[in-house]
């Protein structure tokens, strides 16, 4: 039953959104679902309720809004419509303006649409929205240490997630990654069946964690934990030689995934009963694991293979993910990176690619980007010694990370790059792009908070779209 | 012959969450820079000591969990080889869950209390899961200046006895948020709550640690002077955010 208060409710909601596009402020994501909210707290529940075909939700540390994108493409080729909150509002109140743009003005959504809500939910929040929503999958990617001063230990959150999933009843089929030691953990607390995936094989891979790793002790007993294959971070192939926890087996993967710098890469994905061989856009192992998710998540929502495979190789990056941008010209990516794990795999796709690269690297210690900016420290920056032809720095501690490479020795030597400290967001970006020269490509690594603001300041210049108008 | 120092760095796998392999490259590169060479041998669990003469001791910090899991080895395997290198003099910084380590006792939000190496005439106390940590931008006022960084624990530490302080706290919390002051310092041994990270934002603390390890190896080498124009930016902009 809808009162007169969710009409209102719905209404207000609605008539915010589109006065804050018309107006052109904030991308009229987050002020519909604050308002909805503030009038109506169970706004996001009644809504979600009435999705004909359900919900997915897609949380962990890295990669949600890539792989809920990649999910969204996927179950549209299935017949299904998805319905998903975009441009990185990932939390409560994005889910409500999401829901409400889809409602009618009575607070209802039309049902003969094959609706199915496609959730990326913030890893934090996780906890507090799976009481409001019951989804069929739960896809969880991963977790890394991001932003300590924001959410606390990455074991409070694998603590929280656990509790969460034990209130989940066996409706809720959680597709995990098996090669993350802490998800892995957390899967097998809730009551639902598990779908497992991960990596089986790859051209590119070690057998150390890297020194960005979160785990460095079993999530089970604290023993020691063996690799026998590290494909990113802490993920791969592990054991603890004490209690004996070790990698479930996976029942979707991806092999021999072989990776081509920002071109993309190639890999075998192992469904149940097929091997499809997927030529993948999107760069960088991280993605592969996206990919992996996002099929696992699928097939857990009866989705054939061959769709499957159409929805990953028509993938395109989504916002600030290696997203191509023209500059007058020159060539440019845009690439989020928010903790050490994300920044290495950047720097890996930087380090892979062919020709002289230049970087625009972007600070901001803001709360949306962590006020900690320590998490640079961990990122392997000396993989860059020798492959880069200039960088500039800018964002609120663009002096911090200029003091990161300079005690990389990336900036030492005659025949180092060309450096500078730029603060001033469109001073950097003009600047940067001047060293760049016709066939090179610049890559643009920000924070958060600094991805906002150099896209702004790229719309301003004319070379991308605002956000809310994609 | 380059003159080289020895660091052991304990548990560099467990102990190693605020980007305090920082610490560790800003002092291997502030010798690098000046024709000297800094060896990093790094001691494992159940590992024993690399068969050098020790000149420089770190440990860094991290989560309750791997708190746990040190503590044990630290007291039964490492506390006597500890406690002669301290009682030689050799410089030893200890950052965060390690600072704690080195104190009493520690009493955590759950389980038992942790018995440290007692170091530091000192205890912390965990608050409980529901009391907010303390966390943001530090400033304190030491013998050298100014200390900046970043600081994020739960526990807070008292100092007992006549424990001497390490810094004053200008802007932020330090030990307990309560009596201003921040780690401790005894004898050549320093503990703190700033990471940040801590040396490349602070390189008159990094240049203090490496002479007190020269003076104590080979007593007639100076520490010529660096280009620190950078990291006294760095250090411009932390404070500069600590006021916002
Ligand atoms: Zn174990």
């Amino acid at each position: 039953m809808m009162g007169a208060r969710r009409t209102t409710a719905v209404a207000a909601a609605r008539a915010a959104g589109l006065a804050s596009r018309v107006l052109g402020r904030g991308g009229g994501t987050a002020l519909p679902g604050l308002i909805a909210t503030a009038l109506d707290r169970d706004i996001i529940r009644d809504l979600a309720l009435q999705l004909p075909c359900g919900s997915a939700m897609v949380s962990g540390t890295n990669g949600k809004t890539t792989t809920s994108r990649l999910l969204a493409g996927i179950v549209e080729r299935a017949g299904y419509r998805a319905v998903r909150n975009q441009s990185g509002s990932n939390l409560e109140r994005g889910l409500a303006s999401t829901l409400v743009q889809e409602a009618d003005f009575l607070g209802r959504l039309p049902a003969t649409r094959r609706a199915l809500g496609v959730f990326e939910v913030d890893e934090a929040a996780l906890p507090d929205v799976l009481r409001a929503i019951v989804p069929r999958t739960l896809l969880l990617l991963d977790l890394f240490r991001d932003q300590l001063d924001r959410y606390g230990e990455v074991a409070t959150v694998a603590v929280a997630w656990s509790a969460a999933l034990r209130g989940l009843s066996r409706d809720t089929v959680i597709a995990a990654n098996a090669d993350d030691p802490l998800v892995a953990t957390v899967a097998e607390s809730g009551v639902g069946p598990v779908t497992y995936f991960g990596i089986a094989s790859a051209e590119r891979v070690g057998t150390v964690p890297e020194h960005a790793s979160d785990v460095k002790a079993c999530p089970r007993c604290g023993g020691p934990v063996i690799y026998d294959r590290v494909f990113l971070g802490h993920l791969g192939h592990y054991r603890c030689s004490a209690c004996g926890f070790s990698r479930p087996r996976p029942e979707v993967t991806a092999r021999e995934v072989q990776l081509h710098g920002v071109h993309g890469s190639d890999f075998t994905l192992c469904l149940p009963a097929h091997e499809l061989v997927i030529s993948f856009p999107l760069p960088g192992m991280y993605n592969v694991y996206n990919a992996v998710g996002a099929a696992a998540a699928a097939h857990t929502l009866g989705v054939a293979p061959g769709d499957i495979r159409a929805g990953l190789e028509a993938a395109t990056a989504a916002f600030g993910r290696m997203e191509p941008i023209d500059i007058a010209g020159k060539r440019a990516l845009l690439a989020l990176a928010k903790n050490p794990a994300g920044l290495n795999e950047v720097l890996r796709t930087v380090v892979e690619s062919a020709g002289p690269a230049h970087l625009l690297m972007m600070l901001n210690d803001n709360v949306a980007d962590g006020r900690d900016v320590s998490w640079i420290w961990d990122a392997d920056i000396e993989m860059l010694a020798g492959a880069i032809a200039s960088v500039v720095f800018s964002g609120s501690r663009a002096d911090d990370m200029a003091l990161r490479f300079k005690y990389s020795g990336v900036l030492d030597g005659a025949g180092g790059p060309e450096w500078d400290v730029c603060k001033d967001t469109r001073d950097a970006v003009e600047r940067a792009s001047r060293l760049v020269s016709p066939g090179e490509t610049l890559f643009i690594v920000p924070t958060y908070t600094a991805m906002l603001d150099v896209r702004q300041v790229l719309a301003d210049m004319g070379y991308v779209r605002p956000y809310w108008e994609e | 012959m380059v003159p080289v120092l020895n660091l052991v760095h304990l548990y560099p796998g467990l102990l190693n969450l605020y980007g305090d392999r920082g610490n560790i490259i800003t002092l291997k590169q502030r010798m690098a820079w000046r024709n000297m060479e800094l060896r990093v041998h790094q001691v494992g669990l159940g590992e024993d000591f690399p068969d050098v003469p020790v000149d420089l001791l770190f440990m860094g910090g991290d989560q309750d969990r791997e708190q746990v899991v040190v503590v044990d080895d630290l007291r039964e395997r490492l506390a006597g080889r500890l406690s002669a290198l301290v009682d030689d003099g050799v410089p030893f910084l200890a950052v965060c869950g390690s600072y704690q380590l080195l104190q009493r006792y520690y009493h955590p939000a759950r389980g038992p209390d942790l018995i440290g190496l007692g170091i530091f005439d000192a205890h912390t106390v965990h608050p409980g899961p529901d009391v907010a940590r303390c966390v943001g931008n530090i400033v304190a006022r030491w013998d050298l200046g100014t200390i900046v960084g970043f600081e994020n624990h739960g526990g807070r530490t008292y100092l007992e006895g006549d424990t001497a302080p390490l810094a004053r706290v200008v802007a932020g919390f330090g030990n307990n948020g309560q009596d201003g002051t921040e780690g401790a310092r005894v004898h050549n041994v320093f503990g703190t709550y700033i990471h940040g990270s801590l040396l490349p934002k602070n390189p008159a603390f990094a240049d203090l640690l490496l002479r007190l390890a020269l003076d104590r190896r080979f007593r007639d080498i100076e520490l010529s002077p660096l280009d620190d124009s950078l990291e006294e930016a760095a250090r411009r902009s932390a404070i500069a955010r600590t006021a916002s």
